[in-house]
């Protein structure tokens, strides 16, 4: 168990504590993990889809890791990938009181494995995760929408998704029901871009040569 | 009607042995069918959609259907800034907003890696304790209400009205309260405040024994109540409950405790823990934290020093209106932070704060930028609402109500 030269063993020992162990542990001994490392002083396990139940089996029922209780299953989305999703599953062991958390990855039609059947709680998530993101859960017999209003087409928490979305409703007087119409916006939808032009740039435009001489590159005549 | 009462009209149940077995039996078909509970049932508890296949009154299963009061939160954050999206914390689960709040703040002061100043702990740690009795107070009561109970809610409104108007001093709002910022609180307690909050606290106990004076021993109370919705360990935590639901299963387990946030770890209390995991035992478990929260909103009171209530960065948080009247460079920061806010440096973090109605969590993804990339939050009431088929199973239909009381359910929250 020497130090392989592995970046993320390294990184992983570099940890103190018991987490640091436990990933040390994690990442050497179990195999099918991509990284097991101590991120912001928490556990973050990442894996892949075909060893996800085996892992997460290991977690549930090894004494050292115990993880009884799965609190939270969450999607990312990250459009620019090739796999878009992260799957975040949130552990926590009451009996060793750590947190561990698991990170697989997904697209739109690669599924993931259900884990219901480890934690009957999963169910609900993973209808979530499906819901808003339109991750699908193999294995998972009740894969239904769960927060959408019924009959909801697309997945609101993806990127791609606009903020007001695609729909709006509204009661109708006339046909005495509530309509289904596309969204109309009074006003322009609109995003402001924080992201400063200056931030970054030494030189700013038009003011080179002064510039210069601040940098004292150049020397005032 | 006449008086001759034949042999074939008597149920079989009501013959005597030996004439049942003379008898013709008769196979009696009852349909199973689906009933809809709510949304506007007032025991759902706001908008809770729940078919129950029931046969006779018995429920066979119970479907919730929840997203009735989906806002898009999550989403709606991702396009805020990070100061912009703490007040829809206090619209998520609208009977404790502090504690909500106190979950994304301590998330993006774990991201910016900043401490708050001790006094700022202090106040969190005592109003997200009013806030638990706030919630206590709403939850047993309407409790009762359900199960037939009518003075508990009477005098829970006046006690809560109490603790709403301290909510008012502080924040100015009774419900809506923005006043746990990332980086303290949004300004220190008004004058005489603390005085106040100390007086209730001397009294407030007697409100307890009142509440317990109608419930506890009260044999309705308990015929409704003892051996309903029995959950065991082995199921409280396969099925992620947390909180009071998972304290009654016999799980002591308290994040306050545990993974200590703020103050907590220099405060003395005690977690209720009882072991039968049924809908008295829920009661029970949530009246004794009632009188724990008093202990410790004591200590803070006692332990509270005048101090700063927010750090002193003005990058973070906004300068003292004052200093704005006079100073340049606190009118840019507050002009830079009111419109564009602050940048979070890259990260993840799943923070969990033990809410009233158990682990409150937020997963928060940051790039870099001046608003959350993700913003998961991890609903308390969503496991539990989960559960109700299971617990419920095989229950009279009456049974279901008492269920969801002791749940404590709110949609705010559970739709997000």
């Amino acid at each position: 168990m020497a130090d392989t030269g592995n970046d993320l063993v390294s990184g992983a020992t570099r940890a103190r504590g018991a987490l640091g162990s436990l990933a040390f542990a994690l990442s050497t001994a179990v195999p099918g993990i991509r990284s097991a490392a101590i991120e912001g002083g928490e556990l973050v396990v990442r894996t892949t889809r075909d060893r996800l139940i085996g892992l997460m089996t290991l977690l549930r029922d090894d004494p050292r890791y115990a993880c009884e209780q799965m609190m939270d299953l969450c999607g990312v989305d990250f459009p620019e990938r090739a796999e878009r999703f992260d799957i975040v599953y949130n552990l926590l062991s009451v009996s060793r009181n750590h947190r561990i958390r698991v990170i697989v990855t997904a697209d739109e039609t690669s599924p993931v494995p259900s884990v219901h059947l480890l934690w009957a709680a999963a169910t609900w998530w993973e209808r979530e995760c499906y819901d808003m993101f339109g991750v699908l859960f193999s294995g998972q017999p009740d894969l239904r929408r769960i927060l959408t209003d019924y009959g909801f087409e697309g997945h609101p928490l993806r990127k791609d998704f606009p903020l007001t979305g695609y729909v709006e409703v509204r009661y109708d007087e006339d046909r005495r029901q509530v309509v289904y119409e596309p969204v109309k916006l009074t006003q322009d939808f609109r995003n402001f871009d924080f992201e400063s032009p200056w931030e970054g740039i030494l030189t700013l435009p038009g003011d080179e040569k002064a510039h210069e001489t601040r940098q004292g590159l150049k020397l005032p005549r | 009607m006449s008086d001759i009462v034949l042999h074939k009209d008597i149920p079989e149940t009501l013959l005597p042995a030996d004439a049942a077995a003379g008898a013709e039996t008769r196979t009696v078909e009852i349909d199973s069918h689906a009933l809809n509970f709510g949304p506007q049932h007032p025991s759902a508890h706001g908008v809770l959609r729940l078919v129950l296949e029931m046969e006779g009154e018995v429920v066979a299963r119970a479907i919730p259907h929840i997203g009735l009061l989906h806002r898009g939160t999550e989403k709606l954050i991702e396009y805020k800034t990070y100061p912009k999206a703490l007040p829809y914390f206090d619209r998520l689960d609208y009977v404790s907003p502090m504690c909500e709040e106190q979950a994304f703040a301590l998330a993006t002061e774990k991201l910016l890696g900043i401490d708050i100043p001790d006094r700022a702990k202090w106040i969190r740690v005592m109003f997200a304790e009013l806030t638990r009795i706030l919630n206590h107070i709403l939850n047993l009561t309407s409790f009762g209400l359900d199960c037939g109970a009518l003075t508990p809610a009477l005098w829970g409104y006046e006690e809560r009205e109490k603790l709403i108007e301290f909510y008012e001093a502080a924040s100015g709002a009774r419900f809506h309260a923005n006043y746990f910022r990332p980086g303290g609180v949004a300004r220190d307690l008004p004058a005489g405040l603390e005085e106040r909050i100390g007086e209730w606290a001397r009294q407030f106990p007697k409100w307890i024994d009142d509440l317990e004076g109608l419930l506890t021993n009260n044999r309705i109370w308990k015929q409704r109540t003892v051996g309903i919705g029995v959950f065991t360990t082995e199921q409280a935590l396969s099925w992620g409950f947390s909180g009071p639901c998972l304290r009654a299963s016999g799980v002591p387990w308290d994040l306050r405790r545990a993974q200590p946030y703020d103050n907590y770890d220099k405060v003395e209390f005690n977690i209720p823990v009882t072991r039968q995991g049924d809908c008295y035992d829920r009661y029970l478990i949530r009246v004794a934290e009632m009188r724990e929260s008093v202990r410790i909103v004591e200590q803070c009171l006692a332990r509270m020093r005048p101090g700063p209530i927010k750090i002193q960065d003005h990058k973070i948080t906004p300068p003292p209106r004052r200093e704005m009247k006079r100073s340049m460079e606190a009118l840019i920061h507050h002009f830079k932070l009111f419109t564009e806010g602050y940048h979070v440096p890259p990260g993840a973090t799943y923070t969990a704060v033990e809410s009233p109605k158990g682990e409150f969590g937020v997963y928060l993804v940051a790039d870099g930028s001046n608003r959350p990339y993700r913003c998961k939050i991890r609903p308390t009431g969503f496991a539990h609402l989960q559960a109700i088929d299971e617990m419920s199973r095989r229950h009279m239909l009456a049974d279901a109500v008492a269920i969801i009381g002791s749940l404590d359910l709110v949609f705010g929250e559970i739709d997000r």
